[in-house]
């Protein structure tokens, strides 16, 4: 690859281009069928950004429906714990449906009618995403199918109940292995038969152009607000910041502000974990960005789990939200840039700072989000006990006792 | 080169073809063109159901790699690639092209051109130079890249001399896009009868014939039209206004069986060359 595809430290954050690259990765492969909604897509998006009648409507939903900004809580008994100075949580588990899903939602949605669409689909894999695109139809009265592995509807019950009370119709996808992944690929084949009157609410950061640089801002309100209530507070800029990384929308939207807005010499150290699964050295992981390579996958092109012949490869974690074989395209550009370090969390390290934060502040993280605490002490070894660090809490843990319950957690 | 004329042929008899797989279309009826999947059920049994279908009357023979995330194709041809990929050591591109190569050596001077279904990543990881030399090396004709838009061609026709790349036009397609969609494509253009994915339906899609008139304005190559044809009536109704006609997933469902292919190929070959036109 060509190194003047990446950004100098001091020139501007300005990815994508209008083809929707970062560097070599994202653009748009996909069926014929669907790039005339892609480019219809692109120009009610670009046309709605300079719309603020859209951007009233949408805070104000972000504020009386979302409950937004959410809270920037120090965490001291876990900073305490895993011997770090500060440790700042970033509370999107207090959102409405319970995670940062919401946000992209209710902007994809907003769109949705501004394009006269009257029906919306969506995939989902842990069933957040599915839970805050079926509560957000039912705020708008849009009709909406939620397409969702076989497994994870398994995994994940009490959120296919919800999407279900919600009005939205749920789709298994038995292909695969019935997660995430298989749900993408149903999602995007509906949306092929149904592309004239249906929106397709993509959830993460992944997919065609446009749909990484909407999602990531819609989700680009996590680190704006994070970045002012730390002023507010008076809070130095913190040594890290932390958040999981499947697709990675709540990554972007808490790195991305940082990105734009903080000068290269006072920037924070951040980092996506990854899901490293039973581990990195088996078979069994989401790992994309550490052990993947480049491909095209989903209609874009990024790091990829992938075989010899060049088929995807099945994820794992046991987390639904990060069982995924590929990545958004802004993470593997933020990999080979250096301006973004990734690594790896497993399954265990994950349950593991899940119950330490249950225990320390009375709060039960997805177990997503756990992903991304269980960095913490990883970083209270590299930077010292002095050093502070911000961690995105993108979602709460009610949808998870079950599988934490099986892993043995709480006795 | 067109062999016959007919004075009822629409434009694309009047050309000289300019590639072995243009001239497949210009023999003064139009073409059927036969899908099938390279190693289902078996290597073997695809290798015979190719042979079959090419000495029953196949003008072109599309020739699908099996591959993990088929985006664009219905239940039978996904779970046709599921079935040939579960093979020993996998089934992918190369083993696509040798079983190719060898179809065109059992069939010698009557086999048809052999155009490849290939799914971008699948070229992507085998790098497009290799891809297109081992493509020019097993006399495969063109290639198919489903999830490939004409935007995003440039490096693939780079390396893709010697071979026709031919691009889907759909029925979602605007003007600017399917002049760019005719430009970039060579051998022939493919209409996608309808949206959605592969597989069998019921009836012909009505907006088939106007897309395939909106093609014909922006180009003088042959225009074939695919998805959803799966019977010798529905196959003679598309003959009688397009060059061409796919037939996929019907094929497909019978390619466990070589004589049943054989037979229904041959059904279609009556229906589509003897269509009134």
């Amino acid at each position: 690859m060509s190194g003047s595809l990446l950004p100098s430290a001091e020139e501007a954050y300005s990815s994508p281009d209008a083809q929707g690259f970062f560097g070599p990765y994202g653009g748009t492969f996909v069926p014929e069928t669907v790039m005339p909604a892609l480019e219809e897509l692109a120009r009610a998006f670009e046309a709605a950004q300079a719309d603020p009648a859209f951007q009233a409507e949408l805070d104000a939903l972000l504020a009386d429906y979302v409950g937004r900004p959410s809270p920037l809580y120090r965490a001291d008994r876990l900073a305490a714990e895993v011997g770090l100075g500060t440790v700042w949580l970033k509370r999107e588990d207090l959102n409405h449906t319970g995670a940062h899903k919401i946000n992209n939602t209710l902007g994809q949605c907003l769109l949705a009618k501004r394009m006269g669409k009257r029906r919306v689909i969506a995939e989902t894999g842990a069933g957040q995403h599915g839970v805050a695109t079926a509560t957000t139809a039912a705020l708008m009265g849009l009709e909406c199918a939620i397409f969702m592995g076989t497994e994870d509807i398994r995994r994940q019950a009490l959120n296919v109940y919800k999407m279900r009370l919600l009005g939205a119709e749920v789709v298994p996808v038995a292909e695969g292995t019935g997660t995430l992944a298989d749900a993408v690929t149903a999602a995007l084949r509906h949306w092929v038969e149904r592309v004239e009157d249906t929106f397709y609410v993509l959830g993460s950061a992944v997919g065609p152009h446009p749909y990484p640089l909407i999602v990531r801002h819609f989700q680009k309100v996590i680190g704006e607000e994070a970045l002012a209530q730390l002023r507010e507070k008076g809070a130095p800029m913190p040594d890290a910041v932390v958040a999981c990384v499947g697709g990675g929308s709540n990554a972007i939207g808490i790195f991305y502000p940082f990105l734009r807005d903080v000068p290269a010499g006072e920037r924070p150290l951040l980092i996506g974990a990854e899901a490293a699964g039973l581990g990195l050295e088996t078979d069994k992981h989401g790992a994309a960005l550490t052990k993947g390579t480049p491909g095209v996958l989903h209609g874009f092109y990024s790091y990829l789990l992938q075989d010899e012949a060049g088929n995807p490869k099945e994820a794992y974690s046991i987390s639904a939200g990060l069982d995924y074989p590929g990545v958004g395209p802004e993470h593997s550009y933020l990999k080979d840039a250096g301006l973004v370090r990734y690594e790896a969390v497993t399954d265990r390290e994950a349950l593991d700072a899940f119950a330490l934060l249950a225990r320390t502040e009375g709060i039960i993280p997805a177990i997503e989000s756990a992903h991304a605490l269980a960095m913490l002490p990883r970083l209270a070894a590299e930077l010292g006990p002095d050093a502070s660090v911000l961690v995105n809490v993108s979602g709460r843990g009610d949808k998870d006792m079950d599988i934490v319950r099986e892993a043995g957690l709480g006795g | 080169m067109a062999a016959e004329q007919d004075g009822a042929r629409g434009a694309a008899d009047a050309q000289p073809a300019r590639s072995p797989l243009e001239a497949a279309f210009r023999k003064g009826r139009p073409a059927l063109v036969v899908y099938l999947m390279a190693g289902y059920p078996d290597r073997s049994t695809s290798l015979d159901a190719l042979v079959a279908a090419a000495e029953a009357g196949a003008d072109v023979i599309e020739l699908g790699v099996p591959y993990g995330d088929p985006v664009a194709d219905g239940p039978v041809i996904a779970e046709a690639a599921r079935v040939a990929r579960s093979a020993d050591g996998g089934f992918g591109l190369a083993q696509t092209l040798e079983l190719a190569a060898e179809a065109r050596a059992a069939l010698g001077a009557a086999a048809p051109p052999i155009v490849v279904m290939c799914y971008l990543n699948a070229l992507m990881r085998m790098g497009f130079a290799q891809a297109a030399a081992q493509m020019r090396a097993a006399g495969v004709a063109g290639v198919i890249v489903p999830d490939m838009p004409v935007e995003a061609a440039r490096p693939w026709l780079a390396a893709a001399a010697g071979l026709d790349t031919i691009f889907l036009a759909a029925p979602t397609s605007t003007p600017e896009r399917l002049a760019a969609i005719a430009s970039a494509s060579s051998g022939f253009v493919y209409c996608v009868s309808t949206l959605g994915v592969t597989g069998e339906r019921e009836r012909l899609a009505e907006g088939a014939r106007a897309l395939v008139e909106r093609v014909r304005s922006v180009t003088d190559l042959p225009v074939a039209v695919g998805f959803g044809i799966s019977t010798p009536e529905q196959a003679a109704e598309a003959a009688a206004f397009a060059d061409g006609v796919i037939v996929g997933s019907a094929v497909v469902r019978r390619q466990a069986d070589p004589a049943a292919v054989r037979a229904f190929v041959a059904e279609l070959a009556q229906a589509v060359h003897g269509a009134r036109r």
